[in-house]
């Protein structure tokens, strides 16, 4: 009788594809901005292409940044999402009509002073509204997806109708603050003020949002809902309560997001947070489903890629953020970095 | 033989045979019973729509699965007759070939886009068809080369679907002309497919899509394969919404994205299946042609409603002619609310 082979468990070391994993769709981003570089000739309008590219994905990001959350936390597609930018944008615009003498001044701190005032107008008008959009509409649906997403389109579509009766049918153009219109020069290319200013903005709240997230109770609780809400209610938190919290917050953000993007076109119309949905749709798909940073990366990938299309060849950039979501779905049909899902 | 004719699947109440049995009868007769071009015209438009509802339902009620890309199957098939005729000349052969074209179409973008987003969760379907269908609407108004752009598509059609062609005198006070034939293609045509999806729906097919809606998981470890059954089911539904988009080119000889690919339409036909009924053919009829009657004739209900309350502040805004879709938002919500089986669900409970 032989002994048994004595045990000797080893560890597989990881494959090269294995520990770069899930490291690659961090590197999409510096990848899609190599190859901009490869095909746009001249360095400057390069430089001018990538950073109206981060601010349009940036704008993005804090938009559909609620949504996927929500999503996340709770199993709600919010298909309604959108009109929170588009109430957003009209709060945030009246305040800055009345605010005409802060905006028309040409000084950079006024200037700031009134868009913060708008901003936090917008949020608090879409943070309460999201409130009621949660308890009206969405909470007698929960764990229907069908229902939820029929009755959050009806949703969108009363409270784009309200817009209308509100501010009247027709589009309402409004000048960027003084101090921010124009463009700098930097190493030969133009870039354009605001698109700097949204930059900066969306890297402070996605910086801000994953410290939330990473750092603090609410954030740990926050992401141990996603994983496994049952677990996190048993250990005695009202998981409730919580998603009322992140429903508000993100509509307040979409609102936020609304008030930037209606300053970045210039122009605000009821149907802006339609429009919006597609690509914060696309980019909720591409980045996975309640992921925060999987998001942020699908936005810059999405505000990069229509920009360079855009200029390389105009007529393709109709349909590069299809063809970007087809190849990434193909890649992991689950999105960039899909959520774990403890069930 | 009636109920063969309707795959067994009899409406239940008497109530509702006997509605549905007043609109077949008002749409088979309507250019003699309620002449003018509008009144006809709104007939043409409701048989349109409800076959394109009822292939919504096919998807949405009785697979569970939310599209909103069904403008996009309608507009193809009607853009496929519109460049038919344009490039082929007015003849049947132009029809025939656009009408099958656009189907074929349909389907495999359907068959597409399914397999991108049916394989992993059904709501990616959703959200995907709306990036589709948007990219698709703008991408038609850009190509103005290929599809008149905004402007659409204006072509000609046989002659004999013309009010040009003049058959025998009047019968009823009614002008036997082209226009009369081509509304009973259109009629014809709606009812023949019609009857092909309540043969679909009412299948061994069609039960196991229904399974399937009510627990996929289950339905699945039974043994069915409910990818394939989902994408088959969005197939058919696409290519039946195209055959509706193509009758309707026919019917209207113009296309043009606010006729046929615009959102506005998209809205319209949820309206239509929820308030219908959904997960039953007949509630496409009932929700259809109530949804086309009321956009013809409650706007102008609203001019009078709005006007009677003026000087009030903000009702005459809430009660605008072009703020019907307000209405109707709220109407939707509560009818997925409180009656999510729709005007036919309501009426077979209440035999």
């Amino acid at each position: 009788m032989s002994a048994a082979p004595k045990h000797a468990p080893t560890m597989a070391k990881m494959s090269f594809a294995d520990k770069i994993g899930p490291w690659l769709p961090m590197l999409l981003v510096p990848a899609i901005m190599v190859l901009g570089l490869a095909s746009i000739p001249s360095m400057s309008s390069w430089l001018t292409l990538t950073v109206s590219g981060l601010a349009m994905g940036m704008m993005i990001f804090i938009m559909a940044s609620g949504m996927t959350l929500v999503f996340g936390l709770m199993d709600v597609i919010n298909f309604g999402h959108g009109v929170f930018i588009s109430v957003g944008a009209f709060v945030g615009v009246s305040v800055l009509m009345v605010l005409a003498s802060m905006t028309e001044a040409p000084s950079l701190v006024l200037n700031l002073l009134a868009v913060l005032l708008a901003i936090i107008a917008a949020a608090i008008a879409t943070g309460g509204l999201g409130w009621a959009f949660e308890k009206v509409i969405v909470k007698p649906v929960y764990g229907a997806h069908l229902k939820q997403i029929l009755v959050t389109m009806g949703g969108l579509i009363v409270v784009e109708q309200l817009i209308v009766v509100l501010w009247g049918p027709e589009e309402i153009y409004i000048l960027r603050p003084q101090a921010l219109q124009g463009a700098i020069t930097f190493a030969g290319a133009a870039l354009e003020k605001y698109r700097l200013v949204a930059v900066a903005v969306g890297l402070v709240l996605f910086l801000g949002m994953r410290y939330v997230l990473r750092s603090t109770k609410i954030g740990l609780i926050v992401r141990a809902g996603v994983e496994n809400g049952e677990m996190v209610e048993a250990l005695g938190y009202r998981l409730r309560l919580v998603f009322v919290g992140v429903f508000v917050a993100g509509s307040a953000l979409a609102g936020l997001g609304g008030v930037m993007w209606g300053l970045y076109q210039e122009v605000i119309t009821a149907h802006m947070g339609q429009q919006m949905m597609i690509l914060i749709f696309i980019v909720v798909i591409i980045g996975g489903l309640g992921s925060v940073e999987g998001c942020f990366i699908g936005a810059l990938l999405v505000g990069l890629l229509q920009n360079y299309i855009a200029f390389i060849e105009p007529k393709a950039a109709l349909i590069s953020n299809i063809a970007l979501m087809v190849a990434i779905l193909m890649w992991r049909p689950q999105g960039m970095i899909p959520v774990v899902k403890a069930k | 033989m009636i109920v063969k004719l309707l795959s067994g699947d009899t409406p239940r109440s008497k109530i509702l045979g006997a509605i549905l049995l007043m609109i077949l009868v008002a749409l088979a007769l309507a250019p003699f019973l309620f002449p003018g071009i509008r009144s006809v015209d709104t007939a043409a438009r409701i048989c349109v729509f409800i076959l394109l509802v009822a292939s919504y339902d096919l998807m949405l009620g009785y697979g569970g699965i939310v599209s909103f890309a069904h403008t996009m199957f309608f507009g193809m098939g009607a853009y496929g007759v519109a460049l038919a005729s344009t490039h082929m000349g007015r003849g049947y052969d132009a029809l025939i070939v656009g009408a099958v074209a656009g189907a074929v179409l349909a389907a495999v973008v359907a068959f597409l886009i399914g397999l991108f987003s049916l394989r992993v969760r059904a709501i990616f379907f959703a959200m995907i068809t709306l990036a589709v269908a948007s990219a698709v609407a703008v991408l038609v108004s850009q190509l103005s080369g290929l599809t008149g752009g905004e402007d659409g598509l204006n072509y000609q059609i046989p002659r004999e679907l013309t009010p040009a062609f003049k058959f025998g005198g009047e019968v009823m006070g009614v002008k036997l002309n082209g226009k009369l034939l081509n509304y009973y293609l259109v009629f014809g045509g709606s009812l023949i497919l019609f009857l092909v999806l309540l043969r679909i729906v009412n299948s061994p097919f069609g039960r196991v899509l229904q399974a399937i809606r009510e627990n996929d998981f289950r339905a699945e470890s039974v043994g069915y394969r409910v990818v394939n059954y989902r994408t088959a089911a969005t197939c058919i539904s696409a290519a039946v919404a195209a055959l509706a988009g193509s009758l309707y080119a026919i019917w209207l000889r113009y296309v043009g994205p606010d006729t046929v690919l615009s959102f506005e339409i998209m809205v319209d036909i949820l309206l239509m299946v929820v308030i219908g009924g959904m997960g039953t053919m007949y509630g496409a009829v009932i929700g259809a042609t109530v949804l086309v009657v009321a956009q013809n004739y409650l706007q102008e209900l609203m001019e009078v409603a709005s006007n009677s309350v003026e000087g009030v502040p903000l009702l005459p805004q809430l009660l605008d002619a072009d703020r019907w879709l307000l209405w109707l938002g709220i109407l939707f919500i509560l009818s997925v609310y409180f009656f999510p089986t729709g005007v036919v669900g309501r009426l077979r409970a209440g035999k």
